[in-house]
């Protein structure tokens, strides 16, 4: 159960390697690290002299994309053990960069969702962000009874992981926080819910 | 629709600023405040010249929390179609006006964390008020101002003393110094907002400089307006009301509609906000597409047409009013 056709639901447009970029700075998570290397493949290594890589595995650290993303030879590479570390140094050099530097974010919803937030607080408007999602179609949920925030979540309803509650998950999305809108759906019968369905391996 | 509560207000002060400037304050004909306005707002004028009836669109420069009145300041313009000459020429301390509600069409973006302003000669009006917000608000700004000669230029003296040189910073034609744009754009922090006012070229020529060193288009502005250029006679046919009003060289079909009294929907008047897109039903010659709203494709489909700047080649056009 899924409540669809909702507006604020994120659209990614791709990365995409423009020209007139001063540097580029990628922000990537486990199978997001594919996104550079398509775009290698697609226009070229040339912009890789003037990029900055970040990179935090998650789910895909078997599949060694680190070693290869280590091996294009960008200007920094930098392996993040978790994803809030990454999006630490994130903040920190966006903190130091300028006008003409382009951002990259890909990997899973929830992980652009959190970069896009870093990137805001910096003044950067989300429609200037390059984006891709890439690998599991797990979300991030805002309980909206509680504003306790569960990752990965792949069912719909699903328990909170702060209050519990079986929360419905829209694609009524907030980009503030990054977060889809989970609401009770048994709130006059509790106990009433229907069996969780797997709807974002 | 056109959403326009008209306010009647008198001019109270008129003074020369500059070589062809003068700044105009009007307050409220009956008393009480004026709304409060945001930087890079405009008015519509409404000067009943004579039997003509002109409206221009003009910034705000005044205070954005002034509520007692506003001020515009208007370059006299060679060849004017009627409005500056006006203003500058006939208009007395005392006379009475029409002023539309303020609209902004040229705000600056709140989540910016430095903004960067660049003006061309008179296109410094809607920059004062800006600044008198950014100040106000605790906001990182600098002022970029290119003038013929610095007694052509209005206010640069006045704003590099309230904000300081390092803050605002005057570039004079006449003394072979022009601003920098490269340098300047090369090397501001992420999340700077870029500003320009001025003529077309210099619009295009920083615009087109902020998008060769990788500044995304959501960071950028711009404000132009536009006085509809003169032409040729030609004639609109009405498709709904069935009716035929010419329109004169130096009339545009919006203010050839508003003549004859029909209520067409419009706010800027200048080509840049869109509310004047009017669907063309047949035209017997080529659209003279002159505002800066539409899309090239939209202006190649010949079905939509501003009628507040653009004309036709032909001898008539049949409009969806």
């Amino acid at each position: 159960m899924l409540v669809a056709g909702i507006k604020s639901r994120p659209v990614y447009g791709g990365l995409n390697i423009d020209r007139h970029a001063m540097r580029h700075l990628f922000a990537l998570e486990g199978e997001g690290a594919l996104a550079v290397l398509d775009q290698v493949k697609a226009v070229g290594p040339d912009f890789l002299k003037h990029a900055d890589i970040l990179y935090a595995a998650s789910g895909s650290k078997d599949q060694e994309h680190d070693r290869k993303l280590a091996a294009l030879g960008a200007d920094t590479f930098w392996l993040a053990p978790t994803i809030p570390v990454l999006l630490n140094r994130l903040n920190v050099m966006l903190g130091q960069a300028h006008m003409g530097a382009h951002i990259h974010l890909a990997g899973t919803e929830g992980f652009i969702g959190q970069a896009q937030q870093v990137a805001m607080n910096h003044g950067v408007d989300p429609a200037s962000l390059h984006t891709e999602h890439r690998g599991s179609t797990a979300r991030r949920v805002q309980c909206v009874h509680c504003k306790g925030i569960t990752d990965n979540v792949t069912t719909s309803p699903y328990a909170c992981s702060a209050c519990g509650l079986s929360l419905l998950v829209r694609d009524h999305y907030s980009r503030r926080l990054g977060a889809f809108q989970g609401v009770c759906i048994d709130a006059e019968e509790p106990g009433s819910a229907p069996k969780p369905e797997e709807l974002f391996p | 629709m056109t959403i326009n509560t008209e306010m009647k207000v008198r001019v109270t002060e008129i003074r020369q600023v500059a070589d062809k400037v003068k700044r105009f304050r009007f307050e409220r004909a009956g008393g009480g405040p004026m709304p409060v306005f945001s930087g890079g707002a405009h008015v519509i004028v409404s000067m009943r010249d004579g039997k003509a009836l002109r409206r221009n669109p003009y910034s705000l420069m005044s205070s954005p929390e002034d509520t007692k009145g506003y001020e515009i300041s208007v370059l006299r313009v060679e060849n004017s179609r009627g409005g500056s000459a006006f203003l500058h020429e006939k208009l007395k301390e005392g006379d009475e006006l029409v002023l539309s509600q303020p609209v902004n069409l040229f705000p600056f973006d709140q989540r910016g964390k430095k903004h960067i302003m660049m003006a061309g000669g008179i296109g410094i009006t809607p920059f004062i008020a800006m600044m008198e917000q950014m100040e106000r608000g605790g906001k990182a700004f600098e002022l970029y101002y290119a003038v013929r000669t610095r007694s052509h230029g209005a206010y640069w003296k006045e704003l590099q003393q309230r904000y300081g040189a390092h803050r605002v910073k005057i570039y004079c034609d006449a003394e072979k110094l022009f601003i920098p744009v490269g340098k300047i754009l090369a090397n501001q922090p992420l999340g700077t907002h870029l500003y320009v006012c001025g003529p077309a070229g210099m619009i295009n020529g920083v615009l087109g400089k902020a998008s060769e060193l990788g500044w995304p288009r959501q960071n950028l502005h711009a404000e132009e307006f536009l006085a509809p250029p003169p032409g040729k006679a030609f004639q609109v046919r009405l498709a709904k009301s069935n009716r035929a009003i010419d329109v004169a060289p130096h009339q545009s079909i919006l203010e050839a509609l508003e003549a004859n009294g029909v209520d067409a929907p419009y706010l800027c008047r200048g080509g840049a906000c869109g509310q004047c897109e009017t669907g063309v039903v047949s035209c017997d010659g080529g659209l003279e597409h002159n505002d800066h709203f539409l899309e090239p494709d939209e202006k190649a489909s010949g079905k939509k047409i501003m009628i507040c700047v653009s004309r036709i080649t032909g001898n008539a056009v049949t409009l969806d009013l």
